[in-house]
């Protein structure tokens, strides 16, 4: 309930920054519910990374930009149309979901059983977690680690040194306006 | 945000805790929560604490950009190598026990050693993205 009157207060809100606020606070209520449903390994990621870094790196690119949304005149009908169409059709596919914490379900029949019951014989490490992502899923994990530090190659040639170095050479007047 | 004293002797007080508590995650993570993601984003958290209560002149000259660069890159490899060193030691790409006498204990240091290898990475990317943003104001 909190959670999704934070996340409509987040796409309501014209105050970017406190957007940005509403955003961190949703991450956290996401992070509690997380705890709720015993996946402390996630909760614990949502509460580092969404509440934490992404709500400062969210405030550094508004203080780049701008704190006011532009108001727009359009009435984005098709837009609305389409989100919501998807967000029915979603709803209308979790009812073909199995009841939750139901033990016949196929995510608790496939490989869970497995890792459960052998992981820790197998890798030495108790939370069985730690054992499917490093060990089970190492491939995954690698090419996590890939992406984020693409992403941060990725921000480093956008915002990086030659560009600024260019800037401050043709207009040295721009840093007032930033 | 020089002029807050009690931001200042708050944050002074918690940098320490907070890369302390990083670490802990660090290698805490084989047996409880957490692991190389969340540690990386903890460390780099205390950094850009203290860059935004101090300034981000001090905050980049302990950290540097070239030596962030460098670490990201080492993470990463880090990572790689030690699937690498399993395909000499006669075993897969990143399946672990070839690296002990022991396969479960060798998939132990194996997955430790990932994980230093995911926090180095994360903490120094998440450090690049907030110090190439905060460079440009």
């Amino acid at each position: 309930m909190f959670v999704a009157a934070t996340g409509i207060a987040a796409v309501w809100l014209r105050n970017l920054l406190a957007s940005a606020m509403v955003l961190g606070i949703y991450s956290l209520l996401m992070a509690s519910l997380w705890v709720v449903l015993d996946a402390v390994d996630v909760a614990f990621t949502e509460a580092a990374v969404g509440a934490g870094i992404t709500t400062v790196l969210m405030l550094l690119a508004i203080a780049l930009t701008g704190r006011h949304e532009k108001r727009r005149r359009a009435r984005p009908w098709l837009p609305l149309a389409t989100s919501l169409g998807t967000a029915g059709l979603l709803i209308y596919a979790t009812l073909g979901m199995p009841a939750f914490g139901d033990a016949n379900a196929p995510a608790q029949l496939h490989v869970a059983p497995y890792y459960l019951a052998h992981g820790q014989a197998e890798t030495g490490v108790p939370n069985v977690v730690t054992a499917v992502l490093a060990a089970y899923r190492g491939f995954d994990t690698l090419g996590e680690v890939t992406v984020i530090f693409t992403a941060g190659i990725g921000v480093l040639v956008l915002l990086g040194g030659a560009k600024r170095r260019q800037r401050k050479e043709t207009e040295p007047a721009a840093g007032d306006s930033a | 945000m020089s002029d807050f004293l009690v931001l200042r002797v708050i944050a002074k007080l918690l940098i320490p805790f907070i890369l302390l508590f990083g670490f802990y995650v660090q290698m805490h993570g084989d047996y409880g929560p957490g692991g190389g993601f969340q540690a990386g984003v903890i460390v780099a958290a205390a950094f850009v604490l203290y860059a935004i209560v101090f300034d981000v002149k001090t905050a980049r000259r302990v950290a540097p950009m070239a030596a962030l660069v460098s670490l990201a890159c080492l993470g990463v490899l880090l990572y790689a190598g030690v699937g690498v060193a399993n395909l000499i030691y006669g075993g897969r790409f990143l399946e672990y026990g070839a690296l002990a006498h022991d396969p479960a204990h060798g998939n132990h240091i194996g997955i430790l050693i990932i994980e230093i290898g995911v926090g180095i990475a994360v903490a120094a990317v998440m450090m690049i993205i907030f110090f190439s943003f905060a460079r440009r104001r």
